[in-house]
């Protein structure tokens, strides 16, 4: 059975209709990108996959267990499901440490040594051990991202949601972060990711997923997809993107 | 002529005036703020009725003086059955009324927190008392804390009021003295400064307390 499932999901915001039926089937282990206009709905997909939204009709499966966006519901989900924001939103007052030892603290009632061990190796993997007694606001954008994923990694998630995770940063510092994703994704993480990084979907992505209008457009292999689009749409959004 | 020597026989009314100004201040600036900070969360993620309810508070007491307050409390409830000593009257007044305006203050600081700091702690599995503790009092209080300090500052130089209802505070001491030797000036004069040394002390404790509370403000 596969990891998350989608099904038939219809997501409106009062009486705009966001998600028209999207069917999402994706297995552990794939690295799934989301790509698409503005506005066409990646984000909410996202948010209703790890309830923070709502949605109104059909179904979504993560891990065996059925999501609603009950609050006790998206905190058992965090247990599974991570997720990366596009500002980071690194707890301003924490050192970077204590950024990513809180929730296997408070949530996961570790000892704070074990915590410790857990942030430091989280650290180390994103390459960002030597801040640990850090604050974020001292941290280039690049940098924060890393403790954002490092945060997230430390509630050894099974999927990790990531919403236009280099949207914010500059030019060159877009590759750090990549660069850490493409060696979780090696490690086997499940990920999905809404990006406009085209090469990263082509090289490290096992499928794209095209969304346009609150709808799955057109999704398939990456090399496939992205260099033979069969629908107006895409073609006009790839044109668009490269 | 002035003739400060005058009220040296009186010293150890002042100092225990003082204390008294002292004790009660500490005691309601606690409980004060506990009661803002409660309503304030109340009036920004509490329910629709609870907030109305919070809001009917708040507006009741910034809106009469203090000390309509404080003789409703002290002089107005026994009728109605609650017969409380001076000290506890004054506790209870200066508490609600240091809690309705900081109400006001501390929601402006919670209303600072973005939303991605409140999904952050969401999708990391938080609850939301966890969520208020860890992630968003800390920066809430950093936005209002100098607002903060001169609400608390103003409540405790408003208690002088409290006095009237005998309880025995710094300005009752200074009351007392100059109706003894008739040495109003130098008698208010060193209360006056003496109130001043209070404000000093209260805003050098608050700074002292936030730099510790906001060590992350310094690595800006
Ligand atoms: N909280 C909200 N309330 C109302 N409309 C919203 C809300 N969030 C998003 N939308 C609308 O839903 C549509 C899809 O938004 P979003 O999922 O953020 O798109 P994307 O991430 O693809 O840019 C947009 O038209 C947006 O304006
Ligand atoms: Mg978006």
């Amino acid at each position: 059975m596969s990891l998350v499932d989608l099904h038939q999901v219809h997501k409106y915001y009062g009486d705009f209709h966001v998600l028209k039926g999207i069917d999402l089937s994706i297995n552990a282990g794939e690295v799934i990108s989301i790509i698409g206009k503005s506005g066409s709905g990646k984000s909410t997909l996202l948010r209703c996959i790890n309830g923070l939204e709502a949605y109104q009709k059909g179904g979504i499966v993560v891990d065996g267990n059925e999501v609603t966006s009950e609050d006790v519901q998206v905190r058992r989900l965090a247990l599974s499901v991570g997720m990366i924001f596009q500002n980071f939103n690194l707890f301003p007052h924490k050192t970077v440490g204590e950024n990513v030892m809180l929730a296997p603290t408070i949530v996961l009632k570790k000892s704070k040594a074990e915590a410790e061990k857990i942030a430091r190796n989280m650290l180390e993997k994103v390459g960002l051990a030597e801040k640990f007694d850090n604050y974020p606001d001292t941290l280039s954008g690049g940098q924060q991202q890393r403790v954002a994923i490092a945060r997230a990694l430390a509630m050894s998630p099974k999927v990790l949601l990531c919403d236009e995770i280099t949207s914010a940063l500059d030019p060159e510092l877009v590759g750090e972060v990549l660069k850490v994703l493409e060696t979780l994704a090696e490690e086997g993480i499940t990920l999905i990711l809404v990006t406009h990084e085209m090469n990263f979907a082509r090289e490290v992505g096992n499928r794209v997923v095209f969304m346009h209008q609150g709808k799955v457009w057109e999704e398939g292999d990456p090399k496939v997809l992205l260099t033979n689009p069969q629908t107006d749409e895409l073609k006009q959004f790839l044109g668009a993107v490269l | 002529m002035l003739y400060f020597s005058d009220l040296l026989p009186y010293s150890d009314l002042f100092f225990s005036g003082l204390m008294t100004t002292v004790e009660l201040t500490i005691l309601t600036t606690f409980l004060g703020i506990a009661l803002g900070t409660s309503c304030a969360t109340i009036k920004q993620y509490g329910h629709h009725l609870a907030k109305r309810l919070v809001t009917t508070y708040v507006e009741l007491i910034r809106n009469t003086p203090f000390i309509v307050q404080l003789f409703f409390i002290f002089f107005g409830l026994p009728s109605i059955g609650f017969k409380l000593s001076p000290w506890e009257a004054s506790v209870i007044a200066l508490t609600i009324n240091l809690g309705a305006y900081s109400t006001e203050i501390i929601r402006a600081g919670l209303n600072n927190i973005g939303k991605g700091q409140i999904e952050a702690a969401k999708v990391l599995g938080l609850n939301f008392r966890q969520m208020l503790v860890h992630v968003i009092f800390i920066p809430a209080f950093e936005k209002i804390y100098p607002a903060l300090t001169s609400q608390c500052v103003i409540v405790m130089l408003g208690s002088a009021v409290i006095s009237q209802i005998s309880v025995e505070d710094l300005t009752y001491a200074a009351n007392l003295v100059q109706s003894r030797n008739f040495r109003a000036f130098e008698s208010y004069f060193v209360t006056a400064f003496l109130y001043l040394g209070l404000s000093v002390l209260l805003r050098f404790a608050f700074n002292l307390l936030g730099k510790r509370l906001f060590a992350f403000r310094e690595a800006r």
